[in-house]
């Protein structure tokens, strides 16, 4: 086949774009506390909700989030399910299982995956806590939770979690 | 035609850099105030409209982390722009020409300051034979504003007096960023930045977010003391390839401005959105504005140039003029891509 009649089908132009990210007063709060071991959560001034991170702003009510919340490192199972195919952004061992973990105190969930159990043990309504990396290593990312551990505590019932589901 | 008017504009002082607050916290004041102002009821406007992109935020869905300052529960009827806030504008007037609401919140946002914006804009151009070249939003229009002094179109004096004018005038501005008194003379006397552009020549890197309340007459008449009426509205566009173009020209500007309606009657003043001195000197030919329009009261983008944000804050701005009595009828102007490529005319009076 001629060159002419063959078509480009790869042409490589390298795109790079620089940015110094600033995260704002309500998200530079959390990413300080998740430095410290700490989870900071913002209430909203008008309805109360407590969201984790914060933004600054309630969703719902265009309000903003001015009271800062200290919350639990236990939470409790919302979703979840178990990941058999490998993915670039998450270093675990497969398979794994990723759960969407409602924190006491806070009224949205945080992602998390969920070890030291068997998958087929893990449920809606489970309760978890935090595990952190060792201090030393701790930086300004939620990462520095590696996983969640199931806890010896009363499954959560499926009604008082319906609302985050 | 439905008659629109602009109901209420609130924006944040437009600085170098907002630093402390995210984009949510920059819009939660804005769109309070604005919605305020409108005197129509959050939950009664009938469509929110924005205009923005990620390439300044640096993350993805940027724009929708942004409607948690609207207050978009239960869901809104909402919509979003890749462009200048004045598009959003448009298509919040288009919604309410098609009779599907009375009434629509527009906004844009932006922090220019935590990217490289020149080099980010070069993005804007076509992805395959010209950014991998690198052209920057500063060459790119640097090659027009040589064209034009080629041609004899404008001189560099010409250029440096649009800059003195802009920044004198965004001295009465307290939201404008770049501002004060310049001497002509002295700024011809400093180096090139990207020859034949002295950086009095470039606008500043801006930070800021604005937003407006437009609504149908019987809504707008309700709720507003003085509304100001949008009496034509029109967005043009000249070719992607810039070498296909004749740079020291806009006919995209001329034949919106013609659309628009911007010769049916006398104008007092005109909001161009001319990030580049020389700009102004083109737009002003390309929509045939004489000598008693008065360009620019706000200084304009050479005073402030939030990108995304800086057309609809010349809209904003008119509307502020003619509200406050200093003119009946005005032309704002916005425009988005290299060397004023794309364009959009916005005729506005006063009752
Ligand atoms: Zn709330």
């Amino acid at each position: 086949m001629s060159e002419e009649s063959t078509a480009v089908t790869k042409l490589v132009t390298p795109v790079r774009v620089s940015y110094t990210y600033t995260p704002g007063v309500a998200t530079g709060k959390f990413l300080r506390g998740i430095r410290r071991g700490k989870i900071i959560g913002q209430a909203c001034d008008s309805c109360g909700r407590v969201y984790v991170p914060p933004r600054g702003a309630c969703p719902r009510c265009a309000s903003p989030t001015s009271q800062e919340v200290e919350l639990a490192h236990k939470g409790t199972i919302i979703t979840f399910c178990v990941v058999r195919v490998p993915s670039e952004n998450i270093d675990a061992e497969l398979p794994y299982c990723a759960a969407s973990i409602l924190l006491d105190g806070a009224d949205i969930t945080l992602f998390g995956l969920i070890q030291e159990c068997k998958f087929d043990e893990v449920r809606i309504g489970m309760r978890v806590e935090a595990v952190w990396k060792p201090e030393s290593e701790w930086e300004y990312n939620l990462a520095n939770i590696v996983h969640y551990r199931p806890i010896e505590e009363p499954d959560v019932p499926y009604e008082q979690i319906k609302e985050y589901s | 035609m439905r008659d629109v008017a602009v109901v209420s504009y609130a924006q944040t002082p437009f600085v170098r850099s907002e630093r402390a607050r995210n984009e949510v916290e920059m819009l939660m004041p804005v769109i309070d105030e604005v919605v305020e102002k409108s005197g129509i009821e959050r939950r009664k406007i009938g469509f929110t409209c924005s205009g923005s992109t990620d390439y300044l935020a640096g993350q993805s869905f940027s724009f929708v982390m942004a409607v948690d300052a609207v207050g978009a529960w239960p869901p809104i009827c909402e919509s979003h722009v890749e462009m200048d806030g004045a598009w959003a504008l448009y298509e919040a007037w288009v919604k309410i020409q098609c009779g599907e609401v009375d009434s629509a919140l527009v906004f844009s946002f932006g922090r220019s300051s935590m990217g490289e914006t020149a080099e980010t804009m070069t993005l804007q151009t076509d992805p395959y034979t010209l950014a991998p070249l690198g052209p920057d939003a500063i060459s790119m229009a640097a090659l027009q504003a040589r064209a034009g002094l080629d041609r004899g179109l404008w001189s560099e004096r010409e250029m440096a007096e649009v800059a003195v004018r802009s920044r004198r005038d965004a001295l009465r501005n307290p939201e404008a960023q770049l501002k004060g008194e310049f001497d002509v003379d002295e700024i011809l006397a400093e180096p090139y930045l990207v020859s034949p552009l002295r950086k009095h020549d470039c606008p500043p890197v801006s930070d800021g977010a604005a937003a407006a309340v437009i609504a149908a007459a019987d809504v707008a008449r309700q709720a507003c003391e003085k509304p100001v009426w949008i009496r034509g509205i029109e967005h043009r566009l000249d070719s992607h390839q810039p070498g296909s173009r004749d740079l020291t020209l806009s006919p995209s500007t001329k034949a919106a401005g013609e659309a628009a309606g911007a010769s049916s009657g006398r104008l007092d003043i005109a909001e161009l959105h001319a990030p580049f001195s020389h700009q102004e000197i083109i737009l002003k030919q390309a929509l045939g504005l004489s000598d008693s329009v008065k360009i620019n009261p706000s200084g304009g983008a050479l005073a402030a140039n939030p990108i995304l944000t800086a057309g609809l804050a010349r809209i904003g701005e008119a509307s502020r003029q003619i509200v406050a009595g200093n003119g009946r009828r005005a032309l704002a102007h916005a425009t988005s891509g290299p060397c004023l490529q794309q364009n959009l005319v916005c005729i506005l009076e006063g009752d």
